[in-house]
């Protein structure tokens, strides 16, 4: 295929289910964008436009076609203290200098080291994430009178019962409407949309974010911009890879790091907040029938228009029914299988989803959790791989003795190998059976050496056997050394 | 009643491996009967299996390890079997496929869901019956 036709696959292959989807997912962001800004500390018009340009540029630099990219709650938590501690122009440099970290990952094809990122630190980041995006949503209830709870509660009915009678329209929309509407008609004065900030009908304009272009800036940003980085590429690839699997295609996971580096910049440009792909609105995609780079296109762009006809309509949205919304999105976010599972799966990883959730929850930080999640599992493998199986056999006549060894050999192994052997005893020779073991560096070396020296000074044969190629070849560079120098 | 062409739904839960030895039984009265294992994958499924398995291809690879063991179990008794994957919800999916094609009958097992994904979610088996016009045999 060449590239034409690729481009014209990836653009024109499915229109009528593209354009429909888009309709689908722009209607369904709309209450999520509002949501994520309230949650960032911004007006609403922040999230809406990141979501409209980062919807619209990833439709044409992004790798994987069908994926829907916006503001999103795992960016949104990242910069509750860059927005309040130093405000808005901050966010939006932070949020350029995040897209040109995203596009250098691509670039330097970064990507496949998110393969040290465990999968069960992935399961903990998600389930933090809708932990998160839960907590995020008690504020809204305090010192709230029961109508809140009871409008919280009908949104929620509406979102899980609806499917129930009809799929035709998107229940949570109609969530919306039918809260707003009650809201407005029976004047309850509950707080709305427009309470939380400004939503003025303009298109996004390009300027740069008004900040002193100074070091003390960037030291100030940086660290949120590697969050912010780091942590939407995470969820972005990890997107992809769900997408891959739901339709059976192939994406290219460092192009969609540039893409996503390319949207964030321009999203910067342009007033809007960093973002990047997000599962579920991926998944509703792809259930609506989105395929291609279309779908993305026609999401930007519908939710746009409909913010500058309807935004006045918009701000009279009780917070809620965004509340509701949010309490669906984090049930849906949560790998509820991951709880279910929990007692089946090794114990060490679901030590490591619990703390990297627990991590997250207490710092409020998705990178710190995401970096603890890996130290941690890191510590877990050594510890898990150093255990070496030593089992013992006497010959009959009890003149011989043979180790089995069974295990890595490595530096932080030898100890605990060592220990097991006892040199006390009263045999003639002594055979150390390494055949399901491996040597891999000096220490190992040396630790074999000096099982040797020992049992020689006592007076005891030993005989190493059944070294596998590797390890001999390592024997015998280093071995040889610190034998000599030990006679 | 010939039942030469058996659709079986499976999903690697305890209930469809008992559907697949039912359709075995039920192949078996009749010579040449083929059998076509049909595994539905939806979006909520991609999400689970992409994070427990971490990416893609593994995820298709287990899925493809879950199957054989349905193949092996068809094979082994001497039937023919073939097995078609398709992407989408899993009650829809099959009832669209199974009436599709040309089958004396759809296999399948009562309760791949918890209970309370049942509750939610409602039965894929029960929709099935309802919707499938070929005899559908449940298995408990």
């Amino acid at each position: 295929m060449n590239f034409t036709e690729k481009l014209k696959k990836e653009w024109l292959g499915n229109v009528r289910g593209d354009v429909l989807a888009g309709i689908v997912v722009a209607l369904a962001l709309i209450p999520e964008a509002i949501a994520f800004s309230i949650i960032a500390g911004v007006d609403p018009m922040v999230g809406l436009y990141a979501s409209f340009c980062i919807a619209i540029v990833i439709a044409f630099v992004g790798g994987r076609p069908g994926m829907i990219s916006a503001a999103t709650g795992a960016m949104a938590l990242l910069m509750i203290n860059l927005v309040a501690d130093h405000g808005l122009e901050y966010l939006l440099a932070a949020t350029i200098l995040t897209g040109v970290l995203q596009v250098l990952f691509g670039v330097f094809k970064l990507a496949s080291f998110m393969k040290f990122v465990p999968r069960s630190v992935m399961i903990g980041f998600v389930n933090a994430l809708a932990i998160l995006i839960f907590t995020a949503q008690l504020q809204h209830f305090v010192n709230e009178t029961w109508v809140m709870y009871a409008l919280v509660a009908l949104t929620l009915l509406i979102i899980y019962g609806l499917p129930k009678i009809t799929k035709a329209v998107p229940s949570t929309l109609v969530a919306i409407v039918v809260v707003t509407a009650i809201a407005i008609t029976m004047n309850f004065g509950v707080r709305t949309v427009g309470d939380m900030g400004a939503l003025p009908a303009t298109l996004p304009l390009f300027a740069l974010p008004n900040i002193p272009l100074t070091f003390e800036t960037l030291m100030i940003i940086f660290p949120y911009s590697l969050a912010l980085a780091i942590v939407g590429l995470l969820e972005s690839l990890l997107t992809a890879s769900i997408v891959d699997d739901m339709t059976d295609t192939d994406s290219d996971k460092n192009k969609e790091s540039r893409g996503q580096g390319i949207a964030n910049m321009v999203t910067g440009c342009f007033g809007g907040m960093a973002g990047c792909a997000m599962i579920g609105q991926s998944v509703i995609n792809v259930k609506s029938g989105g395929r291609g780079r279309l779908s993305c296109l026609v999401a930007g762009v519908f939710l746009i228009v409909l913010i500058l006809l309807l935004g006045n309509v918009v701000v009279q949205i009780p917070m809620a029914a965004l509340a509701g919304v949010m309490i669906m999105v984090s049930i849906g976010t949560f790998d509820w299988n991951s709880l279910i599972n929990i007692h089946k799966i090794p114990r060490t990883d679901a030590i490591v989803m619990v703390v990297t959730v627990g991590t997250v929850v207490y710092t409020h930080d998705l990178a710190k959790g995401v970096f603890a999640g890996v130290i941690l599992s890191a510590i877990f493998f050594a510890w898990k791989i150093s255990r070496v199986k030593v089992e013992t056999m006497l010959s009959e006549d009890k003149v011989e003795k043979t180790y089995f060894v069974n295990g890595q050999l490595f530096f932080a192994s030898v100890t605990d190998f060592v220990a097991q052997i006892n040199y006390n005893d009263t045999v003639d020779k002594v055979i150390i059976d390494v055949t399901q073991a491996h040597l891999w560096d000096d220490s190992a070396v040396g630790a074999i050496d000096k099982i040797e020296y020992k049992y020689e000074q006592k007076g005891v044969e030993v005989e190493i056997r059944g070294l596998n190629k590797e390890s001999s070849q390592l024997m015998e560079k280093i071995g040889g050394l610190s034998k000599a120098s030990g006679h | 009643m010939m039942f030469k062409n058996i659709l079986l739904a499976a999903d690697g839960s305890p209930h469809s491996f008992r559907a697949a030895e039912k359709a075995i039984g039920l192949g078996k009265l009749t010579d040449g009967a083929v059998i076509e294992i049909l595994y539905v994958l939806d979006g909520s499924k991609s999400k689970s299996d992409v994070l427990k398995y971490g990416d893609s291809d593994t995820a298709s690879l287990k899925r493809k390890e879950m199957l054989s063991r349905y193949e092996n179990l068809i094979s082994e008794s001497g039937l023919s079997c073939k097995t078609t994957i398709l992407h989408g919800t899993p009650a829809e999916t099959i009832i669209k496929h199974a009436n599709q094609g040309k089958y004396d009958c759809l296999v399948i097992g009562s309760r791949g869901r918890s209970t309370v994904q049942t509750m939610i979610l409602g039965s894929v088996s029960h929709k099935v019956m309802k919707h499938v016009k070929s005899p559908v045999v449940m298995v408990k």
